[in-house]
């Protein structure tokens, strides 16, 4: 009976490591010890679960939460979620904030000398649909700068965070733009080790998305852990 | 077919714009069963400085030991109005407070009863992907026998295990560095 269906562990060479001293916060952040090693229980394969009655209809839509439009490239980012089987994960909740189109975010600690919009806060959430897919239709956000040493400037990016099935599957990860020349100076990006495992977090142009003297559209596909087997049925 | 698993990357020191509308600092509304517990706590990192852009989310069963999810087939009480998900920011201080109750046993890996935990992922600015790690509770015997923490080295148990400081208050502080460096998971 308490037979769990474990999530895969993440293979080498596609996740970051604690410690990357280019980013000079993990280096008072980052575990020294070891991490310890432990099977996955009932504890870790669960978690919380979410449908779209969690979330509100347009918190997808980053440009309608003021009285005004915010300024900015207006533009849809769209894609699916599936686990590393191809399957899609419907009921994902993904959470995603990002800077304005000047590169500025509306928080307290931002004091980059940018200018806050007034018709944009940068936080919007929804909820995967049965074959994982989701959209946001949000502005293109700017570069910023951030002091991790000289002359450093964040590549365009949209936070996400995912809320897949289980705990096993978390994940908060960041979206970057194709072509963005700030990518090789960024030592966030450059953190994840291999061209492949980049690459999945540069979202893609996506012409068939576009709307004619509406927006442009971007593709970014999120891969969470999956399992390697379907679950048993070997009720007690 | 085999997908690549996307890399993390960290939430960054504007994680509350993203987090905080969905925080979980009560996580027992009135009327779910067990007895009440808050956990406080700080966050620390390698020089003793608070960590004041932590994000805390914790997962837990409910008193009688079920979780609130399909995966949990163990015929065990379930109640409508309790989830199990917390969510807390640390405040200026590195200081976080969460409400909640003290869950049941769940079953462990090799068919004995884990004893009661709360499972907690961390996330902030300066970490490329979270750390997974455990709340335990104190005085329970049942932690002499659970699976998990006895795959701990014993002189590091007592970073998983909350402190009891007044009735009904613990203390559990997330040391990132240092000599009483948290005990964190990989699975
Ligand atoms: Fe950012």
């Amino acid at each position: 009976m308490s037979n769990v269906n474990p999530y895969r562990k993440s293979r080498i060479n596609t996740q970051p490591d604690y410690l990357y001293p280019a980013y000079r916060s993990t280096v008072k952040r980052a575990p020294t010890l070891p991490l310890v090693q432990m099977p996955q229980t009932l504890s870790e394969i669960t978690g919380p679960l979410f449908t779209a009655r969690d979330v509100a209809e347009n918190d997808s839509d980053l440009t309608a939460q003021h009285a005004g439009e915010p300024l900015g490239e207006r533009m849809f980012v769209s894609g699916r979620v599936l686990d590393e089987g191809g399957r899609p994960v419907p009921n994902a909740l993904i959470e995603m904030w990002q800077a304005n189109a000047s590169g500025r975010y509306r928080h307290i600690v931002d004091n980059h000398d940018a200018p806050l919009d007034p018709n944009f806060t940068g936080f919007g959430r929804v909820v995967t649909d049965a074959q994982g897919h989701y959209c946001f239709k949000t502005i293109k956000p700017g570069a910023y700068p951030w002091r991790n040493h000289h002359n450093a400037w964040r590549p365009a990016h949209l936070h996400f965070s995912l809320c897949g099935h289980g705990f096993a599957q978390r994940l908060v990860t960041q979206m970057y733009f194709p072509g963005d020349p700030l990518l090789e100076f960024d030592p966030m990006y450059l953190s994840v080790p291999g061209d492949a495992a980049r690459q999945r977090l540069v979202s893609s142009f996506d012409w068939d998305n576009t709307q004619p003297e509406y927006a442009i559209a971007y593709r970014f596909d999120i891969v969470l852990r999956g399992r390697d087997a379907t679950p048993m049925e070997n009720k007690p | 077919m085999s997908l690549l698993l996307t890399a993390a990357q960290t939430v960054g020191p504007f994680v509350s714009i993203g987090f905080e509308k969905q925080a979980v600092t009560d996580i027992a509304l009135p009327g779910v069963a067990g007895e009440r517990v808050t956990i406080i706590g700080h966050v620390l990192d390698g020089d003793g400085q608070p960590v004041t852009d932590a994000v805390i989310e914790t997962w837990q069963a409910n008193s009688y030991g079920k979780y609130a999810h399909p995966d949990d087939a163990q015929e065990k009480l379930l109640e409508e109005h309790f989830k199990g998900f917390g969510r807390v920011l640390t405040d200026a201080q590195g200081g976080f407070r969460l409400a909640t109750i003290k869950p049941g046993r769940v079953a462990g890996p090799d068919g004995k009863a884990q004893a009661p935990h709360i499972t907690v992922v961390i996330f902030m600015r300066g970490l490329l992907k979270h750390l997974m790690t455990r709340i335990y509770f104190p005085d329970d015997a049942a932690n002499a026998t659970d699976p998990v923490l006895n795959l701990v080295p014993a002189a590091r148990r007592t970073t998983l295990i909350a402190a009891q400081t007044a009735h009904g208050v613990l203390r559990w502080n997330v040391h990132l560095q240092g000599p009483n460096e948290t005990v964190f998971f990989d699975y």
